[in-house]
C-alpha cells in the first residue's frame, strides 16, 4: 500500500527511528541544545564533547516521530570528528537538500533525506535536530525551534 | 430512514481520489466539507446581491441586508435562542469566547475571582482567560479529567465552586476526547450559586440538537466551517440581559448610534459589537448550511456519528498495540489512538498514502496531551457523510500501518 513512500520512510530512517544511535544523555558535554517542534510536539535535546574545534561526540534524547528521530540520530554520527566550520557547512547542505532536494556536493548517509522537501509537513520534523546542533554550537540558552522555518 | 450514501452526492469535494486511492476524509473536527447548497448560496450572493449591509437605500444593499438579518434569525432558530438579538456574528468559536473575555470578563473581574475551566479545554477556551486573569488578576481552576476515557472527575466539582468563581466556561464536546460533558448539569449548579457560564459548542453545534434555553448556560459559541457553512463564520449567542450590561467589542462603523468628536453612543446589542462591514457572505452560507443540517434532523446525525465512531472504536480495540481515548460510552463522533512506538504524525503519514484523512497532533489541547502523558494522538472525526465502508478502509489503513513499522 505505501510503496510510493518509500523516499520519506527510505530503510536507512526506518532503522535509525526504529534503533536510534548514540541515543543517550551526556552528562559532562560541552555544550547542549533543546529542540523543539511546536506544531507537533517534537522534543529532543542534543548533546556534543568538544575538543578545542572538533566535535569529539555527539548524542541525543527526547521523543518525536520517525523522520525527527532519525534525523538526530543520522546527525549524531555525522558530526563526531568535525570541526565547528565543517558542521556548519553540513548543516547549510542538509538544509537546502530537505527544503528543496538539492544536493550540494557530498553529504553521505544523509542523502536518505532528500525526498522530504516533497512532504512540507514533514520538513520541520528533518531539520530540528540540525537546528538543535546549530543552537548548541553558537551557544544559544533559549530552546531552537523550526516555527519560522520556510517549507 | 435516511440515505447517508447518497447525501455524499450533495459533497462535491468526496468524489476524488488521494494517492490513486478514494478519499476518505475524517478530519471533520478540524473542518467540514460543504455541501452544494452552501456554495450555491455564495455564488448567488456574489453573482446577484453583493453590497454593503444596513443604511443602504439601494436593492442591492436591500437584499444583502435581509440575506444577512435573515441568516441572524435562522442562527437564532437553529440554537432555539429566544430572540434574534442574541446572535452575535464572530469569526468563529475563538472570536466568540475572545468577545466574552473581553468585554464582559474585564467588566465584571477583578484580582481574587476565580475562572473555572475543564482541562478538557481547547486552547481556544483557554488562552482568552488565561490572557484576561494576566490583565485583572484573576486566577483560573479547573476540573480534573479522570484519564484516557477523558470524562470530567465531577466529585470534585462542589469544592472547585467557591464563593469567588465568576465565570465558568466548558467545552461541550471534547476535540481530543469526544467526550459530551454534562452541560445542562453543570450549569444548572452554576446558576444557583450566580456564576456566568459558557459553552463552547464547536464541537457540538452541527453534531446534535442545541437548545441554549435548555442548556441554561449564558453563553453559546460555534463556528460556521464544522457545520457545513464557510470558513470565517461563527456564532456567539449571549443571553439578552447580559449582553445588554456589555461594553462594546470592537469600535467603527455599524456599531454606533451617534458619534461625535469626544463622545459616542453605542448601539444595543447585537449591533453594538458587529463593529465595520460584517462578512456577508458567511451569515448567507451558513443559513443555507443550517437549512441542510436540519433537513436531515441533528438527532439522525448524531446517531449516525456515534454509531460510527462506536464501530470504530471497536474494530481499533481488537488492535494489538494500540491505546484509544475517550469515553466507554456516548462516545462523540470521534476516536483518538497512538499506535505503540508510531508516532502520530508517522500515522498520518501514512494513512494519507491510503487516501484516508487524519488529523495528528495536541488537538490544540496541549495541557490536556500533557497530563494524559503523550505529546499527540492520531484522530480520526466523523461526520454524517462518512460510512462504515470508510471506516473498513481506515482500519485495514491501520493495520498496514502496523506492519510498516513492525521491527
Amino acid at each position: 500500500m505505501f510503496d510510493d513512500i518509500n523516499d520519506l520512510y527510505q530503510q536507512v530512517i526506518l532503522d535509525h527511528c526504529k534503533h536510534p544511535r548514540n541515543f543517550h544523555e551526556m552528562p559532562q558535554c560541552s555544550c547542549s541544545a533543546q529542540g523543539f517542534n511546536p506544531l507537533c510536539g517534537d522534543n529532543l535535546k542534543l548533546f556534543l564533547t568538544l575538543d578545542g574545534d572538533v566535535i569529539k561526540d555527539a548524542s541525543f534524547t527526547g521523543s518525536g516521530c520517525c523522520i525527527s528521530k532519525a534525523s538526530a540520530s543520522l546527525l549524531t554520527d555525522n558530526v563526531k570528528g568535525k570541526t565547528k566550520a565543517e558542521a556548519e557547512k553540513t548543516f547549510e547542505q542538509v538544509r537546502d537538500m530537505i527544503t528543496t532536494g538539492t544536493v550540494n556536493g557530498d553529504v553521505g548517509k544523509l542523502a536518505v533525506f532528500a525526498g522530504v522537501y516533497k512532504y512540507p509537513a514533514r520538513v520541520k520534523c528533518a531539520i530540528l535536530a540540525w537546528h538543535a546542533l546549530i543552537g548548541a554550537l553558537r551557544g544559544e540558552a533559549a530552546p531552537v525551534s523550526t516555527e519560522n522555518e520556510q517549507t | 430512514m435516511t440515505d447517508w450514501t447518497s447525501l455524499r452526492k450533495d459533497f462535491p469535494i468526496l468524489h476524488q481520489q488521494v494517492h490513486g486511492k478514494p478519499l476518505v476524509y475524517f478530519d471533520n473536527a478540524a473542518t467540514s466539507q460543504k455541501p452544494r447548497s452552501v456554495i450555491d448560496a455564495l455564488v448567488h450572493y456574489y453573482e446577484r446581491d453583493n453590497a454593503n449591509v444596513h443604511r443602504g437605500i439601494h436593492e442591492l444593499s436591500n437584499r444583502a441586508t435581509n440575506a444577512f438579518e435573515a441568516a441572524r434569525t435562522r442562527s437564532a432558530k437553529f440554537i432555539n435562542a429566544k430572540s434574534a438579538d442574541e446572535i452575535i456574528f464572530t469569526r468563529g468559536t475563538t472570536e466568540g469566547i475572545n468577545l466574552v473575555a473581553a468585554t464582559w470578563g474585564a467588566k465584571n473581574l477583578k484580582a481574587g475571582d476565580v475562572i473555572l475551566l475543564t482541562e478538557l479545554e481547547h486552547h481556544s477556551n483557554l488562552v482568552p482567560w488565561q490572557m484576561l486573569a494576566q490583565k485583572t488578576g484573576a486566577k483560573i481552576t479547573y476540573i480534573p479529567v479522570t484519564g484516557d476515557d477523558g470524562v470530567l472527575d465531577l466529585s470534585k466539582l462542589d469544592s472547585l465552586l467557591t464563593p469567588q468563581v465568576k465565570m465558568f466556561s466548558m467545552v461541550h464536546i471534547s476535540n481530543s476526547m469526544g467526550v459530551v460533558n454534562p452541560v445542562e448539569e453543570l450549569c444548572a449548579r452554576a446558576r444557583k450559586l450566580g456564576i456566568v457560564t459558557l459553552v463552547d459548542g464547536a464541537q457540538s453545534a452541527g453534531h446534535l440538537p442545541v437548545d441554549v434555553q435548555a442548556i441554561g448556560c449564558d453563553f453559546f459559541a460555534f463556528s460556521g466551517h464544522k457545520i457545513c457553512g464557510p470558513t470565517g463564520i461563527g456564532v456567539l449567542w449571549g443571553r439578552q440581559e447580559i449582553l445588554e450590561t456589555m461594553p462594546p467589542y470592537q469600535g467603527g462603523g455599524e456599531m454606533i448610534l451617534s458619534v461625535g468628536y469626544h463622545k459616542t453612543e453605542f448601539k444595543h446589542a447585537p449591533h453594538r459589537f458587529e463593529a465595520g462591514t460584517p462578512d456577508i457572505s458567511g451569515p448567507i452560507g451558513l443559513h443555507a448550511a443550517m437549512d441542510y443540517l436540519d433537513a436531515i434532523g441533528r438527532a439522525n446525525i448524531w446517531q449516525h456519528d456515534q454509531e460510527l465512531a462506536n464501530y470504530a472504536a471497536e474494530k481499533l480495540s481488537a488492535l494489538k498495540n494500540i491505546r484509544i481515548f475517550g469515553p466507554k460510552k456516548n462516545r462523540a463522533g470521534l476516536v483518538s489512538f497512538l499506535l505503540k512506538d508510531v508516532h502520530a504524525h508517522d500515522v498520518v503519514t501514512l494513512a494519507n498514502q491510503g487516501g484516508v484523512a487524519l488529523r495528528g497532533g495536541h488537538h490544540c489541547t496541549q495541557p490536556l496531551m500533557h497530563k494524559l502523558g503523550v505529546e499527540s494522538t492520531a484522530r480520526a472525526s466523523f461526520y454524517f457523510y462518512n460510512t462504515k465502508a470508510e471506516v473498513d478502509v481506515f482500519i485495514e489503513v491501520i493495520k498496514e500501518i502496523q506492519k510498516f513499522f513492525a521491527a
